[in-house]
C-alpha cells in the first residue's frame, strides 16, 4: 500500500464501518428479520392486495413526479439566486431552507388550510373543478414542498463554480443563448441535478407528517404507503408493517442505485487523468 | 479586413479601463496588446469579441460598424487563458461545437464536420486525441484544442487572452513558436493580450503597449525596444537603469557623466536618463567620460553575464550585461573596481500633475 501522509486509515475505516453498521444497517436488518415472520405466502398476499399496490404506486409515483418538479423549479430558483443581484436576495435565499426547519405537520396543516375546498386557494380552484387537498395532487404538493430545498442547495455551489469563460466561449463560437444553456450549461449540471433529484425523491418517499394532513387518506385514492404501515401497526400487525416497510426499502434502494448509475454515466467526463 | 478602433472609452465603477484608445489593426497582422494588469488590455480584447461594450468610441470593420454585431455573429475566434473548454464534450466534440450550433441551412453535413474536425486536430497535432475528454489532457494540449475550436468556425479575427499564461515555462516557449508558425501559415488577423514582454517581443508583428487604459506606444518589437517613446515603455520593456540627472550650468549630468547639447532651454527640475544594461561600456580608462564603479556581483546566466555595479558618485546600483566569455577576459570579479560609461541613453523631462508623472520632452543621447 502507498504510504499516506495522515496515519490511521485502518482505525478510521473501522470506526466508520462500525458506526454505519450500528446506525443504518442494524435497524434495517431487524426490519427484514421481523418481516420474515409473515412468510413468503403472507408477503405475496400483502403485495397482491389492491390497497397496498395503490398506496405504493401513489408513494413512489408521487415522489418521482414531485422530484421532477423540484428539479425544474429548483434549477430556476438556484439560477436566480446565484446569477442575479436584487434587493432581498439574502432573505429569499434564507426562505429556501424553511421546508427543512418547519415541523412537517405544520407544513401539512398550512397547505391544507390553503388548498382545502373551503381554503383561500381551494375555493377558487373548486370553481374550476380542480381539487388538490384530499386528492393525489395534494400528496404531490406536500412532497414538492418538503423536497424543494435539496435541489436548490445541491445546485447552488456548482452553479457558482461554473466558469463564465465557458459561456463566453460558446457565444463567440456562434451559439445562441438557448444553445449555450442547453448544450453547454445544462449538460454540466446533470450529475448535480441527479443528486438533487435523488435527495428530493428519498425525502418525498419517506415523508409522512405533512402528507397525511393534506392527503385525506382515502384508501385506493389518496393513501400513501407509510400511512398503511402506521395503520397496520395500530392493528398490531407488526409483521405486516415490517413486510411493507421492507418492500419500500427495497424499492427505494433500487431507485437510488439506478440514479447513481445514471449519475456516473452523465459525469463520465469528470474523470481525472491518473 | 481592417479594424479601426477610434476613441474607445470604458469606465468601470471605480477606474477607467479604457481612456480614449485609438488603433488600426491591419489585415493579417499579429498584434500584441502588452501591459501590466489593470492596463485595459483585456477590456479592449473583450470589446473586440463582443463580450463588453465601450461607453464611447467606435470600432469599424472595413467601414462597417463592428460593435453593432452581437458576439455570436462576429466571426471572431476567442481563446482564453484557462482554456474554457466544454468539459462534458470530447476533444472532437469541442472542436465541432461552433459548426454544430449553426442553423440547419448553414450547417455542414455530419461527414463534412467530422472531416473538418480531423483536419484541425491534425493541424494542432492532436489527431489521435479526438475521443478524449479535456480533463485527460495536459495544459498545452488543452490550449491547442481551444485554438482548434476557435479556428473551426473560420473566423476573420483571432483573439487570444493571455493564451500561455497558465502553462509551464517550457511548454509556453514551444507553443509560442508553434503559434507563430501557424500564423505564418494562415495569415489570420490575430490580436493577443499578454503581460509578458518577452512573449510580445518574440511573437508579434506589432506591439501596442498599454498603461492605465491608454496606449503608450504602438510599433514593431524592434522600435518598441530600441526607441521607447515614454518612460513607462522604457521601464516595462526589457531591463533598464533609471538614472536621475541634475541640471547645472546649462548641462545635464549624473556624477562624472556629463550629457552635452541637450535640446531644452531653461531649467528642468526632473530629468531622468534610461540606459539599457547592454548599453553600458566597461573597462575604459580614467580619462574617458564615465564613472568609477565597484563590481558587486556577477550573475553568469549562460551566454550572458549580468553585472551588478555600485557607482559611489551617484549612489546607485546599475546593471550591466556583457557576453559571458568577456567575464574571464576582462578579469571581472566581485569587488573589482572598473570604469563604466553609457553609450546611449534616452532622456525624459518629467512633470508631475495631480500625482501622475508624465513625460514632457524626450531626447535620445549618444556618446
Amino acid at each position: 500500500m502507498r504510504r499516506r501522509i495522515l496515519p490511521g486509515f485502518g482505525l478510521s475505516l473501522g470506526y466508520a464501518l462500525t458506526y454505519l453498521g450500528l446506525i443504518v444497517l442494524l435497524p434495517l436488518v431487524a426490519l427484514a428479520w421481523k418481516a420474515s415472520g409473515i412468510g413468503v405466502g403472507g408477503m405475496l398476499h400483502l403485495l397482491s392486495s389492491p390497497r397496498t399496490l395503490a398506496a405504493l404506486k401513489l408513494s413512489f409515483g408521487g415522489a418521482i413526479l414531485a422530484a421532477i418538479i423540484n428539479v425544474c423549479f429548483g434549477l430556476l430558483v438556484a439560477w436566480v439566486l446565484v446569477r442575479y443581484r436584487f434587493p432581498g436576495r439574502r432573505l429569499f435565499d434564507a426562505l429556501v431552507d424553511l421546508p427543512f426547519a418547519l415541523p412537517t405537520a405544520v407544513a401539512g396543516i398550512a397547505l391544507t388550510a390553503l388548498y382545502a375546498p373551503n381554503g383561500w386557494l381551494g375555493h377558487w380552484l373548486k370553481h374550476y373543478g380542480i381539487q388538490i387537498a384530499y386528492a393525489p395532487p395534494g400528496v404531490i404538493l406536500a412532497m414538492v414542498f418538503v423536497g424543494f430545498p435539496f435541489v436548490v442547495r445541491t445546485l447552488q455551489p456548482v452553479l457558482e463554480s461554473l466558469d463564465r469563460d465557458v459561456e463566453e466561449a460558446a457565444e463567440s463560437l456562434g451559439a445562441s443563448h438557448a444553445q449555450t444553456f442547453f448544450r453547454v450549461i445544462l449538460p454540466m449540471l446533470v450529475p448535480t441535478l441527479l443528486t438533487g433529484f435523488a435527495l428530493a425523491l428519498a425525502r418525498a418517499v419517506g415523508e409522512y407528517g405533512s402528507v397525511i394532513f393534506i392527503a385525506g387518506n382515502i384508501p385506493m385514492r389518496s393513501e400513501i404507503a407509510p400511512l398503511l404501515i402506521v395503520e397496520k401497526l395500530e392493528e398490531f400487525d407488526y409483521a405486516g408493517a415490517a413486510a411493507l416497510g421492507t418492500v419500500m426499502l427495497i424499492a427505494s434502494f433500487a431507485l437510488l442505485i439506478l440514479i447513481a448509475v445514471l449519475q456516473r454515466w452523465s459525469g463520465r467526463w469528470a474523470e481525472q487523468l491518473q | 479586413m481592417t479594424l479601426e478602433l477610434s476613441h474607445l472609452s470604458r469606465r468601470f465603477t471605480d477606474y477607467p479601463a479604457l481612456d480614449d484608445v485609438s488603433l488600426v489593426i491591419a489585415p493579417g497582422e499579429f498584434l500584441a496588446l502588452l501591459g501590466p494588469s489593470g492596463s485595459g488590455k483585456t477590456t479592449l480584447l473583450r470589446i473586440l469579441a463582443g463580450l463588453d461594450y465601450p461607453d464611447a468610441g467606435t470600432v469599424q470593420l472595413d467601414g462597417d460598424d463592428f460593435l453593432a454585431a452581437q458576439a455570436h455573429k462576429r466571426k471572431v475566434g476567442l481563446v482564453f487563458q484557462h482554456y474554457a473548454l466544454f468539459r462534458h464534450l470530447t476533444v472532437a466534440e469541442n472542436v465541432a461545437f461552433g459548426l454544430r450550433v449553426r442553423s440547419r441551412k448553414a450547417r455542414p453535413s455530419r461527414a463534412q464536420i467530422a472531416e473538418r474536425v480531423q483536419q484541425l486536430l491534425k493541424r494542432v497535432q492532436l489527431d489521435d486525441h479526438g475521443h478524449r475528454y479535456p480533463s485527460q489532457l495536459s495544459g498545452g494540449q488543452r490550449q491547442r484544442v481551444a485554438l482548434a475550436r476557435a479556428l473551426a468556425v473560420e473566423p476573420d479575427l483571432l483573439l487570444l487572452d493571455e493564451p500561455f499564461g497558465a502553462l509551464d515555462a517550457q511548454v509556453r516557449v514551444t507553443l509560442r513558436r508553434w503559434l507563430r508558425e501557424l500564423h505564418e501559415d494562415l495569415q489570420l488577423t490575430t490580436v493577443f493580450v499578454t503581460h509578458d514582454q518577452e512573449e510580445a517581443l518574440e511573437l508579434a508583428d506589432r506591439i501596442a503597449v498599454m498603461n492605465r487604459g491608454r496606449i503608450e506606444q504602438v510599433g514593431s518589437p524592434e522600435v518598441i525596444y530600441r526607441q521607447p517613446a515614454t518612460p513607462f515603455v522604457c521601464e516595462f520593456i526589457g531591463k533598464v537603469n533609471k538614472i536621475p540627472l541634475t541640471y547645472a550650468n546649462q548641462r545635464l549630468s549624473a556624477g562624472e557623466w556629463v550629457l552635452e547639447g541637450h535640446p531644452w532651454n531653461g531649467r528642468h527640475a526632473n530629468v531622468v536618463a534610461y540606459v539599457r544594461p547592454e548599453h553600458l561600456s566597461l573597462g575604459g580608462t580614467d580619462t574617458q567620460p564615465g564613472w568609477t564603479a565597484r563590481l558587486r556581483h556577477v550573475y553568469l546566466a549562460g551566454s550572458v553575464a549580468h553585472l551588478e555595479l555600485y557607482v559611489p558618485s551617484i549612489d546607485q546600483t546599475l546593471e550591466a550585461d556583457v557576453a559571458g566569455e568577456d567575464v574571464a577576459r576582462l578579469g571581472l570579479q566581485s569587488g573589482a573596481e572598473l570604469r563604466v560609461a553609457p553609450r546611449n541613453a534616452i532622456v525624459f523631462t518629467l512633470s508631475e500633475q495631480a500625482g501622475e508623472t508624465s513625460a514632457e520632452g524626450r531626447w535620445v543621447w549618444q556618446a
